[in-house]
């Protein structure tokens, strides 16, 4: 009897033929392309299961990005402040929005974010998608100053756009969804994984110098740089552990990061830890961009540390100002964090305009 | 495909239900939880960077962060029969900050009756301490720096404590793990905690209690203004941590 059952359920499932699906438009899937030393090391990336990559996605998504007509007077587009050459950052320490007025913080990085498990974004964890996070610059007064209706209402009116729309989602009606959906597709693929240090610990012993190796080895000394507790290591090629950290800029803040969002005092002065991929492209430094160079940077974790009461403690030494590291280690942690920088990444064609 | 492979485990399922495997005999389900106090008084996520704790030398400090490994659960029955407790990946990340680290749900059943110990190893043993193996630890930037016999951290444990003598609240980072001796030779430092005699007769929650307290009482007396910072390849910190820590953490048998 329980055979017969199985047979009855097979028959019902196979009588639903494949032509079923022949009305229901599927854009191409695309896998995403993973670096071999990510494949290995971490956990899967984490694509949200109701905007999978696709083929027509990526494609549409790449071309809002370098869209001006998202701006409310067509001047500026996502690449206007996040430069593929910058490893889409800004290279100015404040962006300026099209009404001229400019922001308080330097603009991300955006590489590797599909590996963001934590799923908090932005300098403040104030976005908690890459989807959601296309909303404040479109809407931001001092930045596109748009708003969704009438951003959906400008695309809608181009010749191309609608076309577009219906390849990567089926209809050609636009929505504010979508164009989340389909720019995060993109920024999902802007993924840098083959850094020289990247083929350094894939075996190729050639690949960085005696300096670059010095280098690492203050980062991974607790003693010295101390680097690795928030920024990573060779087992989290990511380069940062996408926290969220007082690390002793300021002894009080006019700008109070991860606590502005949060309303939790104890997250007064927090800001996400950047991915030190690409340095030798995304200068300015520090959320608010006040650091021009590396060598700023290191003297600061080296004797600029400022105390205040949500400083980590992974910020040592505070009363004499940070690390205390020699010139000499100075200059080998900044030969090693340059390493890790892939200027293939920068010059991209499937990264840059194609509008 | 998908159909195809649908029909294969709906008649697995059909064919693993049959009668012959039908058993009366009950069977409990066991998870896991994980609770923190400082000498009986509950530590909870609220606590962190709040609550004043007292050492054992007098230093009044405050939790910024609190994450450590625990590994291997097991079950030993009377008859020697071992049953792994946390399954596929054998370990778990408790970070005080976040409570949905503390519960651990299984599918393991087991029936009821007298077992001869639990025991589970604090941090990683020899053997499954291996560089860059566990990509959600990787992921997690929990590594334990190579030149300090690489593998993961056991615990790290961050915080502020007040010293009068110089100022702004001076911080810890009280991180165990591998123990160096000298370049490249190294001490495991791993525990492992057992209780014994343990009776079974319900659904069960192996709670796993972490008295914070003690890693600083016994029976090293732990003073902060000597052993703060910079303690991961200090040897002697390292083995200290490893002695306090025997009396730091308990495991009882729940409903």
């Amino acid at each position: 009897m329980r055979y017969f059952s199985i047979i009855l359920i097979a028959c019902f499932f196979l009588s639903c033929s494949s032509s079923d699906d022949s009305t229901n438009y599927v854009p191409t899937p695309v896998n995403l392309e993973i670096p071999a030393l990510f494949n290995s090391l971490l956990l899967p990336p984490s694509v949200p299961t109701n905007n999978p990559q696709t083929l027509e996605g990526i494609a549409l998504g790449r071309k809002l990005f370098y869209e001006p007509l998202l701006s409310n007077d067509g001047t500026q587009a996502c690449a206007s402040c996040h430069l593929a050459e910058n490893s889409f950052t800004d290279p100015n320490r404040f962006s300026t929005g099209i009404t001229g007025e400019m922001g308080t913080r330097n603009a991300m990085p955006i590489v590797n974010l599909v590996w963001n498990f934590q799923n908090r974004f932005l300098w403040d964890g104030g976005a908690s998608s890459l989807e959601d996070q296309v909303d404040d610059p479109i809407e931001n007064p001092i930045e596109m100053n748009n708003t969704w209706p009438n951003v959906v209402a400008t695309l809608q009116a181009t010749s191309d756009y609608p076309d577009l729309f219906e390849q990567a989602f089926g209809t050609p009606i636009i929505t504010r969804e979508f164009v989340a959906r389909a720019i995060a597709q993109f920024e999902r693929t802007l993924i840098s994984g083959n850094s020289r240090f990247d083929q350094y610990l894939l075996g190729d012993n050639n690949a960085v110098t005696a300096q670059e190796i010095n280098g690492f080895n203050v980062f991974m000394d607790e003693n010295r740089g101390d680097c690795f507790h928030c920024h990573g290591n060779e087992f989290n090629p990511l380069w940062t552990n996408n926290a969220f950290h007082n690390n002793g800029l300021d002894s009080s803040f006019e700008d109070l990061g991860l606590g502005g969002f949060t309303g939790d005092p104890l997250d007064y002065g927090k800001f996400k830890s950047p991915s030190l991929r690409n340095l030798a492209y995304t200068a300015p430094y520090m959320h608010d961009g006040r650091f021009a160079t590396l060598d700023e940077v290191i003297n600061h974790y080296s004797e600029g540390l400022v105390y205040s009461n949500t400083i980590d403690p992974l910020m040592k030494n505070i009363a004499e100002g940070g690390a205390q590291l020699t010139d000499s280690d100075k200059a080998d942690l900044k030969a090693f964090l340059l390493s890790l920088s892939e200027p293939e990444f920068t010059t991209n064609p499937a990264f840059l305009n194609p509008n | 495909m998908k159909k195809i492979a649908f029909l294969l485990t709906l008649l697995i399922v059909f064919l693993a239900c049959d009668s012959d495997d039908d058993n009366n005999a009950p069977q409990f389900l066991i998870s896991v939880s994980h609770s923190h106090n400082w000498d009986g008084e509950n530590v909870s996520s609220d606590d962190i960077g709040i609550t004043e704790f007292t050492n054992e030398s007098g230093e009044v400090l405050e939790i910024t962060r609190l994450r450590y490994l625990i590994s291997k659960i097991i079950l030993t029955n009377s008859t020697g029969d071992e049953i792994s407790i946390l399954g596929t990946n054998d370990y778990n990340l408790v970070d005080l900050s976040d409570n949905n680290t503390f519960n651990y749900a299984t599918n393991i059943v087991v029936p009821p009756g007298t077992y001869t110990k639990i025991s589970f190893v604090y941090g990683f043993n020899e053997e499954d301490n291996m560089d860059g193996a566990y990509e959600d630890l990787n992921s997690a930037s929990w590594n334990w720096p190579g030149m300090l016999g690489g593998g993961y951290h056991f615990m790290q444990f961050d915080g502020t404590y007040a010293n009068p003598g110089i100022g702004d609240d001076p911080v810890f980072n009280y991180h165990n793990g591998t123990a160096k001796v000298s370049d490249g030779v190294f001490e495991q430092n791993f525990i492992t905690v057992t209780t014994e005699n343990l009776s079974i007769n319900s659904n069960t929650v192996i709670d796993v209690k972490m008295n914070l307290a003690e890693w600083f009482k016994n029976p090293n007396t732990w003073d902060l203004n000597e052993f703060n910072t910079g303690l991961m390849g200090n040897y002697t910190a390292q083995k200290r941590m490893n002695e306090n820590g025997q009396s730091v953490f308990s495991v009882y048998l729940g409903d």
